[in-house]
């Protein structure tokens, strides 16, 4: 399944615009459609979940989340947008695109190493002369929360990890694929994100960034009711439970 | 014949119109403007150093190796014509993965790759294989068919009168197929130029060093669409004069038949 969703997310990746793709196996079915633009990072946990969805054939178009607010902006609407922070569906909600948005799950960002990496054991390893660094580009909320740790440090290891930084990937799947592929020494992604080829090094409580994913109905969602349904059952229900199961924390209390 | 006449414009309006949108969608000072935004101009010379690197290369073992197959039966030929025409019709992403997989640092030669002190990925010279992969087979493809069109009684008195395969490939084949060649180098170098989804999963995206126009257009794209579409009119403009180039110079050489 994990590949699945990778082969998914490195197609929309390729693509350049995050097409849609079917969550099911099976042929289409005959009944309504739901379309959820999710962020790189739900990949794994929502393809599974959203097989299961009743009364809906659930298309999930995966991409960065930043893309996907592009996308909204420009007018391709899905009908649930689900994103890796709440600063994007907040900004959309504002604007009159999306309802209120609902937060409705937690991440935890980590330092991503390959299997064979011995030489870094903390942040300020990354300082280190020659190592090759891969993050998120600034407008992928990965890529914002990276930038967020390294500001809590001092300018100048700051400085030195940035002259370090390799690759300014468009969404988390492009830093866990330079990772896996062997290609980085080190990268930021996600917690949920890490497999059985990655170690995780979590970060000192004072750099960590607090990773909320918030999501909403797309105006003009059709039907909005089934959308509705979608987005409580991201809180709580079937995909609520496989987020639990893939590693996320449950929303932060209201 | 008139009704002929509606499915060609159909297919102009299809194919013209997001074209001509990249030119209308904001004013055109605005895109100037936004091109005036820093690294819009370093994408675009990445994008033509890297592209003509490619295309040097393409001609140089192109050149020779498309001669060779025009020129000569062997066995295996179908073969090798179509293992060399494959990248055409390869997804980027399968392209992409192909790469990695062949010489990725876990690729299959990425190890003798690391020995030799060589390093692609994240690097410039990663961009340039990229672009390569996937244009040689355009320019390959061109020059094969000008090398073969050739008036075979031309090559064999060239060397009747005692010049060496290697003066007739050069006094006679190339000049005799250079318009073949030229639109073959055009295409490559529109391919090239365009490259999006190999680059990114096998050199990756960083200003300056990887970050090509494609890539550059990308990642404005979810930020800055004034931007993305001030590069694209960058490329969609220079994919014209390439093709405009193209249409002239096979123009040219039929004229001259």
């Amino acid at each position: 399944m994990r590949r699945l969703a990778l082969a998914v997310a490195v197609a929309a990746l390729a693509v350049g615009c995050g097409e849609e793709e079917g969550a099911g196996t099976g042929p289409p079915g005959e009944g309504p459609e739901l379309v959820v633009s999710a962020a790189a990072s739900l990949a794994d946990a929502l393809t599974a979940c959203s097989r299961d969805f009743e009364g809906a054939e659930v298309l999930l178009s995966l991409g960065g989340s930043d893309e996907l607010a592009a996308q909204i902006r420009r007018g391709v609407t899905p009908d649930v947008y689900a994103a890796a922070d709440t600063r994007l569906p907040e900004e959309l909600a504002s604007e009159g695109l999306v309802e209120e948005p609902v937060e409705f799950a937690t991440n935890e960002l980590v330092l991503a190493l390959p299997g064979d990496e011995r030489e870094i054991e903390r942040v300020e390893d990354l300082a280190e002369p020659g190592v090759r660094l891969v993050v998120g580009a600034e407008s992928v909320p990965v890529g914002a929360y990276t930038r967020e740790v390294l500001g809590r440090l001092p300018a100048g290891t700051r400085e030195r990890i940035l002259a370090n930084v390799r690759s300014e990937e468009p969404d988390v799947r492009g830093v866990v694929g330079k990772l896996t592929q062997g290609a980085a020494d080190a990268g930021f992604v996600y917690l949920t994100d890490i497999t059985g080829d990655l170690t995780a090094v979590e970060l000192p409580p004072r750099l960590r960034p607090t990773v909320v994913y918030a999501a909403a109905v797309v105006d003009g969602a059709d039907p909005g009711e089934l959308a509705r349904r979608y987005l409580d059952g991201l809180v709580d229900g079937p995909c609520g439970d496989a987020l639990r199961e893939e590693g996320f924390g449950p929303p932060p209390a209201r | 014949m008139s009704w002929f006449a509606v499915p060609l414009a159909l297919a102009l309006a299809f194919l013209a119109l997001p074209v001509l949108a990249i030119f209308l969608d904001s004013p055109p000072g605005e895109l100037i403007d936004a091109l005036g935004e820093p690294g819009a101009l370093d994408a675009l010379w990445l994008s033509l150093r890297t592209s003509l690197t490619a295309l040097a290369i393409v001609v140089l073992v192109g050149t020779p190796a498309a001669y060779l197959l025009a020129t000569r039966r062997f066995r295996g030929r179908a073969l090798v014509i179509t293992l060399i025409e494959l990248p055409l019709v390869l997804p980027p992403a399968v392209a992409g993965i192909a790469l990695l997989a062949a010489l990725g640092p876990s690729g299959i030669l990425g190890g003798a790759i690391e020995d030799a002190g060589v390093r692609l990925t994240f690097e410039t010279a990663g961009v340039v294989v990229a672009l390569t992969f996937v244009a040689s087979p355009y320019y390959l493809r061109q020059a094969q068919a000008a090398f073969g069109a050739l008036d075979r009684s031309w090559l064999e008195a060239s060397r009747t009168l005692g010049a060496s395969p290697a003066r007739t490939f050069a006094r006679i084949a190339i000049p005799t197929a250079a318009p073949g060649l030229v639109t073959g180098g055009a295409l490559a170098f529109g391919r090239a130029l365009g490259e999006f989804g190999a680059t990114l999963m096998f050199a990756g995206s960083l200003a300056g060093i990887t970050q090509t126009a494609p890539l550059a257009i990308y990642e404005r794209f979810a930020t800055d669409f004034e931007a993305a579409l001030a590069l694209s009119a960058v490329l969609v403009a220079v994919s014209a004069a390439i093709l405009l180039a193209v249409k002239l110079v096979e123009g040219d050489a039929l004229r001259r038949r």
